[in-house]
């Protein structure tokens, strides 16, 4: 099977991080990642409206992309994912929609939706298996207590995104488990950390990742985890009190199989 | 031309795409959302004003530029009604206007350098057209 792989804007740029570490770790467990050739930025929100045609096109342009390489697009960022997968829904699920994108874009086959998007955590759950991923494991997390932080973009709006339970999701914590570290779940994983409101309304960021970060700290998490370069910001540059560590799940893989910062790779 | 109260929240209705006449005002999405306590209108009464077809009162509030996008509302509501898309469709009908842009580009200069391409993107997409 051919992994194709949606980086998307910000993990070529300010979170490089969770680029590097998914795809050394996937080339040791076996699914090495294959950049699209080309891509561009997938607009960071889902155009929910049904008349926005021109901002569903660049994700439809990697989608077909994927579809003539085998038909799979891995996608890492929380946001890239939502929108990929949702764009693809609504191409496969909206007769309109679908209609007037392929009528844009004239491409050689019209496009209906075939891909199969897949976040590098389904990846990881149903291609490799957590007890295989275990078994890989070289510098087990021992003693560690994780909190996942899903957010709102990972899982939201269940129906579509169809990865996980969106209110008592597991995936991120059997993952921290496949890694010999020990999940700590509180309620605030999945409430957004306000998230684009950086931009306009730092106090509200303040507010949200300062109830997520006491709630965690509460529950006795020692880290967080996020699979999202703008969750990861807000949990780092608007926390005023607890500074509780951040880092992003494929960091943690990474280290956990031995290729991480200074490791073999 | 200026459209009538009615004509606008019509354009809201079909800008959101979602069946607001389905909301039963039981308040879950209120209630899930982390904004709502910040908001003018609550996600609820934002539906309820597009149901009863008050399309002025919609454009005037401020509730959709407090709104997260994070769909929390969408996922909790019994009906299948996606507050969000209300919320969107109101900033859409705001900013598709001429000069209603809500975020300079001149502002850019002013947001730290960490601060990641995910963020600016999704700013500029939800505030300006």
């Amino acid at each position: 099977m051919i992994y194709n792989y949606y980086p998307g804007c910000t993990l070529s740029t300010k979170a490089k991080k969770l680029d590097v570490a998914a795809r050394r770790a996937a080339a040791v467990l076996g699914f090495p990642l294959v950049e699209l050739p080309e891509w561009q930025c997938c607009g960071a929100v889902y155009p929910m409206a049904p008349d926005a045609i021109a901002e569903r096109l660049s994700a439809v342009r990697a989608l077909a992309a994927a579809k003539a390489n085998g038909g799979v697009l891995v996608t890492l960022c929380s946001a890239c994912h939502h929108v990929l997968k949702r764009v693809n829904h609504d191409m496969a699920a909206n007769e309109e929609i679908c209609r007037k994108v392929n009528n844009y874009l004239q491409l050689e086959e019209p496009y209906h939706g075939e891909t199969k998007v897949l976040h590098y955590l389904e990846v990881l759950r149903d291609h490799v298996g957590w007890e295989k991923l275990a078994q890989q494991v070289k510098n087990p997390l021992k003693g560690c207590s994780i909190g996942a932080y899903y957010g709102c973009l990972l899982l939201r709006p269940g129906q579509v995104m169809t990865m996980d339970d969106p209110e008592c999701p597991n995936i991120l914590e059997d993952f921290i488990k496949a890694l010999g570290a020990a999940p700590v779940k509180y309620s605030m994983r999945n409430e957004c950390c306000a998230g684009y409101l950086a931009v306009t309304d730092k106090g509200m960021c303040q507010r949200m990742v300062g109830e997520i970060k006491s709630n965690a700290a509460g529950m006795g998490a020692q880290k967080l985890i996020t699979a999202c370069p703008l969750c990861a910001y807000n949990l780092v540059a608007n926390d005023t009190a607890n500074g509780l560590p951040v880092q992003y799940f494929t960091e943690l893989l990474a280290e956990a199989l031995g290729v991480g910062e200074g490791g073999a790779e | 031309m200026e459209l009538t109260d009615k004509e606008l929240a019509q354009q809201i209705l079909h800008l959101a795409g979602t069946d607001v006449k389905r909301c039963i005002q039981c308040g879950r999405c209120s209630a899930a959302c982390p904004a709502g306590d910040k908001m003018d209108y609550v996600p609820s009464r934002m539906v309820w004003e597009l149901v009863n077809g008050n399309g002025a009162s919609l454009v005037k509030a401020d509730a959709p530029w407090r709104c997260l996008s994070c769909f929390a509302c969408e996922q909790r509501c019994p009906r299948g009604v996606s507050p969000a898309a209300v919320m969107e469709a109101v900033r859409l009908t705001v900013i598709r206007k001429q000069g209603a842009n809500k975020l300079p580009a001149e502002s850019l200069e002013n947001y730290p350098a960490d601060m990641p391409q995910q963020a600016l993107v999704a700013a500029f997409r939800k505030y300006n057209k």
